[in-house]
C-alpha cells in the first residue's frame, strides 16, 4: 500500500528498436537497487503514437511525458522523479514541469485524436490479459453469449455502421450477414493482418498494444455467423505482434475465452495464426485466403466472394485488423454510440500512420471528417526543417497525391474518392517541395510492379511498360505523347486486372498527372527536374560570387570533378560529377547550386 | 489455470479495474501534491504522502489524485498542496501523520479547508 508511481514503458516495435525493453528492464534493477521497488510498478505498453519522440515513459500519477529516454536515463528518473518526485525536465517534452491541475494533455499532438481503435495501446501491457479485462476486455464476448442473439450483434453493427478498415470500406455487417446466412455447417472467421503499404503500420501497432481487442472481435464474429474456426494471417517480418498475439492466445485459452465451452456458454472456438512471407498481394482477400491454404498467393475472381465461398471453398468473414479492434467498443458501448461519431458516410475514427517529412510522424487516430491539414500541421506539426507542403499520398501504391488546394477535404471515405485518392490502410506520407512528383510516382509504380502477382497481363505488363515511361520521363527522354500513353495503358490496368493491386496501380500516376501536370511538362519538354531530384536532369554549379575558394568541396567530392585554387571560385566538371551532392552538403557558403 | 465461468471473468474485472484505475489520472477535479525534496523528505514526507495515498484509497475518494513534486521550501515540511476547483489552491505546513488524516477527512471529503494547519503561499 501506500504512495505507488506507474512508469508506462512503450513497448511497440519503433521504441523497442530504440532499446526501449533495455530502459523497461533498467528501471526494474534501479528500482530495486535504490531500494524503491514495492514504491513502483513498471509496465511495458503498446505504441503510444508518438513515434518521433520516441523512446517514450510515460509515469503516473504526474503524467510526466519523457521522451528519447535511454536506458542511461533509469538512474535518474529513480533517483529524482521516483524517489525525490522531481520530473527530469532535460528528458520531458515540454521541457518544463507542470502540476497534474493545470490541463494536462496540452501536448498538441493528442489534441485532436480520440482513440477507439488504440485505446489501450499506451496504457495497459499488452501481455497481461488482466488488464485488458480491466481496461473493460471481454465485456463485448459476455453481452454477445449470454445477452444478444446472433440477429442483435448484426443489428447492432449495422447501426454503427462499421465499414472495412482495410481500404475498400465495404459495410462490415454486410459481411457478416452474408456469412451468417450460408447454411454450410463450417465457416470460418479470417483477420488479414498483411499490412503492406510503404510506411504503414497502424495493424502491427494495434497487435501489438492490444491484442485481445482482435481475438475478442473474432470471437464474437464466430458466435454470430456460426464458425468454430478462426485464422490470423499476419507477415512473418512482424515477429514482435506475432509474439504478443502468441501470448495473448495462450492466455485466453487458460482463461478458457478460447477453446470449448467459452465462458459455460457452450460455444467453442478457436484462433490460429498463419505467416505470411510478406508479398503485397497477400493482403488481397482472395491471394490472402489462397495463401493460408498453402497455395501461391494469387488473387481469384470474384464472384464468389468468400462470404460464400472463402477458405477451402467454405463461407468466411474476412476483415482487416483495424475494422476487427472497433468491434468490441462498438458491441459494448451500442452502435448508436458508434454511429454519432465521424461523418455520415463514414463512421467512427481512423488510423492513420503518418510518415514522411513531417515534424511529428507517428501513429495518429481521428474521427472521420478531421481535415488533412488538422492532421499535417496540427497533430503532425507541419513540414521539417521549414520546408514547404507539396503533398500527402494516402492509401499507399493504390491511392494518390492531395494538394495543398485539397487540404481542407474533411477526410472519410467518400471525400478522399473525390479528390482523386483513397481511404486505404491508413498510410500517410507527406512530401516537401524538395520531392520530385514524378519520382514519386515512379517509386509507388517500381513497389507495385514489385509486388504483382503476374497472374494478369493488365497489371503484369501494364504496370511494367508505365514504369518504363516514367523512368524515360525522369531520364529526360521524355516524348509529349508519353502523358497520353500513361493515360490509355493505366486506363487498361484499371478495367483489365483481376484484383485491386493491377487495378489501383496506375492511381499514384494518374492523381499527380492530374494535380501536378506543370512538373511531368518540366520533365519532358524543357528536360528540368524543378525539385532537383532527378539526377539525369540536373547539374551542380558553383556560384563564382558566393564561392570563397575554401576547397572543402574539392576535398569532399569523391570523383576529383572539383577544381580551383585557394581562394579562387572553384569550378566542377560536369563531364565527370555524378551529383552525389556531397558538395552542396559540404558548402558552408550556399555557393553550390542545382540547376 | 481453470477456466473462467462468467462469475469468474466478472470478479477478475473488478479486482484488477481497481488498480487500472489508479492509473488513470484523466477527470479528477482534487489534487493533491506532497512536496518531497530531500528536505522535505528529511521531515517525514514521504510518511505523510503514503498516509495521504492510504486514506484517500480508504475513503474511496476516486476524484482526487495524490502526486508528488519536488521541494516547497521555505515553507515548513512536509508541505502538501491541496487544489480543487471551489477552494483554489491551498497549502499545508508541517503535516505529519495526524495531520495528514485531517487534510484528508476534512478537506477532502467535507471540503472544508484546515484553517490551523493551513500556510501562506509565496507570490
Amino acid at each position: 500500500m501506500g504512495f505507488k508511481n506507474y512508469i508506462l514503458v512503450c513497448g511497440g516495435t519503433g521504441c523497442e528498436s530504440s532499446r526501449s525493453d533495455q530502459i523497461y528492464h533498467a528501471l526494474i534493477d534501479e528500482a530495486a537497487a535504490q531500494g524503491v521497488a514495492d514504491q513502483v510498478q513498471v509496465i511495458k505498453t503498446g505504441c503510444f503514437g508518438f513515434c518521433e519522440q520516441g523512446p517514450i515513459v510515460k509515469i503516473l500519477p504526474e503524467d510526466s511525458f519523457y521522451v528519447q529516454v535511454k536506458p542511461e536515463d533509469a538512474k535518474e528518473l529513480i533517483a529524482e522523479h521516483v524517489v525525490k518526485g522531481r520530473e527530469v525536465t532535460r528528458l520531458l517534452y515540454n521541457k518544463a514541469p507542470h502540476k497534474a491541475y493545470e490541463e494536462v494533455e496540452d501536448i498538441q499532438f493528442y489534441q485532436k485524436q480520440q482513440r477507439i481503435v488504440l485505446r489501450n495501446c499506451g496504457s495497459i501491457d499488452p501481455e497481461n490479459i488482466d488488464e485488458y479485462i480491466a481496461a473493460g476486455g471481454y465485456r463485448a464476448l459476455e453481452k454477445v453469449l449470454f445477452e444478444m442473439t446472433p440477429d442483435d450483434v448484426i443489428n447492432e453493427m449495422k447501426t454503427a455502421g462499421l465499414r472495412g478498415r482495410g481500404g475498400a470500406g465495404f459495410p462490415t455487417w454486410m459481411k457478416w450477414n452474408f456469412t451468417k446466412q450460408e447454411t454450410n455447417p463450417v465457416k470460418y472467421v479470417v483477420c488479414n493482418a498483411d499490412e503492406g503499404d510503404p510506411g504503414a503500420y497502424m495493424d502491427r501497432s494495434t497487435l501489438e498494444g492490444d491484442p485481445h481487442s482482435v481475438l475478442e472481435a473474432m470471437t464474437i464474429c464466430g458466435h454470430t455467423v456460426g464458425a468454430h474456426q478462426g485464422f490470423i494471417y499476419i507477415r512473418a517480418e512482424y515477429p514482435l505482434a506475432i509474439h504478443r498475439l502468441e501470448v495473448a492466445m495462450k492466455q485466453a485459452r487458460e482463461y478458457g475465452l478460447l477453446g470449448k465451452d467459452i465462458l459455460g456458454s457452450g460455444f467453442d472456438y478457436d484462433i490460429e495464426i498463419r505467416l505470411g512471407a510478406g508479398a503485397f498481394v497477400c493482403g488481397e482477400e482472395t491471394a490472402l485466403l489462397q495463401s493460408i491454404e498453402g497455395h501461391r498467393g494469387m488473387p481469384q475472381p470474384r464472384p464468389p466472394f468468400p462470404a460464400s465461398k472463402g477458405l477451402w471453398g467454405k463461407p468466411t468473414v474476412i476483415n482487416n485488423v483495424e475494422t476487427w479492434a472497433n468491434v468490441p467498443e462498438i458491441i459494448a458501448k451500442g452502435g448508436a454510440w458508434f454511429a454519432s461519431i465521424g461523418t455520415p458516410d463514414s463512421h467512427g475514427t481512423k488510423v492513420f500512420a503518418l510518415t514522411g517529412k513531417i515534424c511529428n510522424s507517428g501513429l495518429v487516430e481521428v474521427p472521420m471528417g478531421t481535415t488533412l491539414r488538422e492532421i499535417v500541421f496540427d497533430i503532425g506539426g507541419g513540414i521539417a526543417h521549414g520546408k514547404k507542403f507539396k503533398a500527402v499520398q494516402t492509401g499507399g501504391p493504390s491511392g494518390g497525391v492531395i494538394t495543398e488546394e485539397n487540404l481542407d477535404t474533411p477526410i472519410d471515405f467518400g471525400g478522399l474518392q473525390k479528390i482523386g485518392s483513397m481511404m486505404g490502410s491508413g498510410g500517410m506520407i507527406v512530401m516537401d517541395e524538395d520531392d520530385c512528383i514524378v519520382d514519386v510516382a515512379k517509386f509507388y509504380l517500381n513497389f507495385t510492379v514489385d509486388e504483382s502477382c503476374g497472374k494478369c497481363a493488365p497489371c503484369r505488363i501494364g504496370g511494367k511498360s508505365l514504369c518504363n515511361l516514367l523512368e524515360k520521363i525522369t531520364q529526360g527522354k521524355g516524348e509529349a505523347k508519353d502523358i497520353e500513353q500513361i493515360e490509355q495503358i493505366a486506363h487498361a490496368m484499371k478495367i483489365g486486372s483481376l484484383c485491386a493491386l493491377g487495378q489501383t496501380a496506375p492511381n499514384p500516376v494518374l492523381s499527380s498527372l492530374h494535380y501536378f501536370p506543370k512538373e511531368y511538362e518540366a520533365h519532358i519538354q524543357d528536360k528540368k527536374c524543378p525539385s532537383g531530384k532527378c539526377k539525369k536532369l540536373i547539374s551542380y554549379e558553383i556560384n563564382p560570387d558566393k564561392c570563397i575558394g575554401c576547397t572543402a568541396c574539392s576535398r569532399k567530392c569523391p570523383v576529383g570533378a572539383i577544381s580551383g585554387e585557394v581562394k579562387k571560385p572553384h569550378k566542377i566538371n560536369g563531364n565527370v560529377c555524378i551529383k552525389c551532392g556531397v558538395c552542396k552538403d559540404t558548402c558552408k557558403f550556399s555557393a553550390i547550386e542545382i540547376h | 489455470m481453470a477456466k473462467l465461468s462468467l462469475s469468474d471473468l466478472r470478479a477478475i474485472r473488478e479486482r484488477e479495474e481497481k488498480n487500472l484505475r489508479k492509473r488513470n489520472i484523466h477527470g479528477r477535479s482534487i489534487h493533491v501534491v506532497v512536496a518531497m525534496g530531500t528536505s522535505g523528505i528529511n521531515a517525514g514526507a514521504k510518511l505523510t504522502l503514503n498516509t495521504i495515498a492510504d486514506e484517500v484509497e480508504k475513503a474511496g475518494l476516486e476524484n482526487v489524485i495524490v502526486t508528488q513534486a519536488g521541494s516547497a521550501a521555505p515553507l515548513p515540511e512536509p508541505v502538501v498542496e491541496v487544489y480543487s476547483p471551489d477552494k483554489g489552491l491551498v497549502a499545508y505546513g508541517s503535516v505529519g501523520v495526524a495531520e495528514a488524516k485531517r487534510i484528508v477527512s476534512e478537506h477532502l471529503v467535507g471540503g472544508k479547508v484546515v484553517e490551523e494547519l493551513k500556510v501562506e503561499l509565496e507570490n
